[in-house]
């Protein structure tokens, strides 16, 4: 079942000699439970889409639904509070805020929506403990390699109830050891019952997906077909 | 991939039979290549007729014809170890080619025929991750493998990704660089090579 679906979005930057059309017609739904990849080279509208997705940015025309319920029939603060309670987004240059713990960090989303202190505190402890950060918890994010900084960020996405994951070139800034690491917790958050957008411009990063999008030019042109069985490569090798 | 020199890898562990070296092979390359057994003792033969390994029924126990290392055998099994392989000059790549000739066609829509590929590298790469995923399976031998198809298709996506962008500018007159005589580098030595 879909839980993201975008239908005919377009988005136009700027008026007249300086219109620029960044998505045209953009159809894309992503199921519950599955990673989605967006391809496409820089300037090809992969952040505008993800902007639009989480309701960060309004599209020109067309309509985005998050569960079924169309965004633009959402005041200011509903989508203010659909971003807080379903949408977690991780980009590549971590957006931690600098004064704030690790624990912190995580647990401000769930106090952000009402949560308890202590309540949110004990879950972002746990979050983090998931993703093999508990002995970092009091660390300030100076104080935090990328790779755990990016952790921190994904933790943070992911804690609570969300539904919906939006990721922005997440291992960019990463060795491709720890963009393998994000990759592998985005997937398992999937696999708990996530939906899962990754914008790159990477193949290695992609191929961790379920499906692959290609955009060009803010129009979708192709994308991959579902992977059946992974041994196919390993059959299709020849015999020494 | 050079069976003859795996094997005398395998035999500088100590003596061997046929079928151990076989299975050894395999599990040593995430069994990623199958090797034919029949492959193995031709190789195996051609190696004692070089004077690289010789066969020692008393090396191993059971009935089957074990084989040792010579010295001979230990000091080739150096010198490939430390000579790389031939890349001084570019294959004759079909995808390359590809793009090349599509380009030049009035009628094809080179963008579109880059595409075609550069969706079927990611579904492969998309197979080989999957493969990733499964870490039960994945020890460290199978893992060096995956991630070396992994890279290897990483970087013909690159140059796709390139070549889409170079022949965009190209096309709108951007960055188009006048036709200019092709330098090959020149081929180096290889290092361990004889001189």
């Amino acid at each position: 079942m879909s839980y993201l679906e975008l239908r005919d979005i377009s988005k136009v930057y700027g008026e007249g000699a300086a219109e620029v059309h960044a998505l045209q017609r953009i159809d894309l739904s992503v199921d519950t439970g599955s990673l989605v990849a967006v391809m496409g080279a820089s300037g090809s509208g992969k952040s505008t889409l993800l902007t639009i997705a989480g309701s960060l940015e309004d599209p020109t025309s067309g309509e985005v639904y998050l569960g079924g319920r169309p965004l633009s029939s959402l005041s200011r603060n509903g989508k203010a509070r659909l971003r807080r309670q379903s949408i977690g987004y991780v980009f590549q240059d971590y957006n931690l805020l600098a004064g704030l713990s690790a624990v912190e960090n995580v647990s401000l989303p769930l106090e952000l929506d009402g949560v308890a202190a202590r309540k949110a505190q004990a879950a972002a402890l746990e979050s983090l403990e998931d993703f093999g950060l508990k002995d970092r918890a009091s660390s300030y994010p100076d104080q935090l390699s990328g790779g755990e900084r990016q952790r921190v960020a994904i933790a943070r996405a992911v804690v609570g109830n969300r539904q919906l994951l939006l990721a922005d070139e997440p291992s960019g800034a990463l060795d491709s050891t720890n963009a393998e690491a994000v990759m592998r917790l985005i997937l398992a958050a999937c696999r708990r019952g996530m939906a899962a957008v990754v914008v790159t411009h990477d193949a290695q990063l992609a191929s961790w997906a379920d499906r692959v999008v290609f955009l060009r030019d803010g129009r979708v042109v192709d994308q991959t077909v579902p992977v059946d069985s992974p041994e196919t490569v390993l059959a299709d090798l020849p015999n020494q | 991939m050079s069976v003859r020199h795996a094997l005398l890898a395998l035999l500088s562990d100590g003596p061997k039979y046929g079928l151990q070296l076989r299975q050894e092979f395999e599990a040593r390359t995430g069994e990623v290549w199958p090797l034919n057994v029949g492959q193995v003792y031709t190789t195996l033969q051609r190696l004692e007729r070089d004077g690289l390994v010789e066969s020692d029924d008393s090396a191993v126990t059971g009935p089957q014809k074990g084989f040792h290392i010579t010295e001979e055998g230990a000091a080739e099994l150096a010198e490939w170890l430390r000579t790389p392989p031939d890349f001084s000059s570019p294959p004759r790549d079909e995808l390359v080619i590809k793009v090349l000739v599509a380009f030049e066609l009035p009628d094809v829509d080179v963008h579109e025929v880059v595409q075609v590929h550069r969706r079927y590298l990611v579904e492969l790469m998309q197979q080989w991750t999957r493969l990733k995923e499964d870490e039960s399976r994945f020890d460290l031998n199978f893992a060096l493998v995956v991630d070396a198809e992994l890279f290897r298709l990483d970087s013909l996506i690159r140059w796709l990704d390139t070549a889409d962008g170079r022949l965009k500018r190209a096309a709108a007159g951007v960055d188009a660089p006048a036709p200019q005589p092709f330098p090959l580098p020149k081929a180096r030595r290889k290092v361990g090579a004889p001189q």
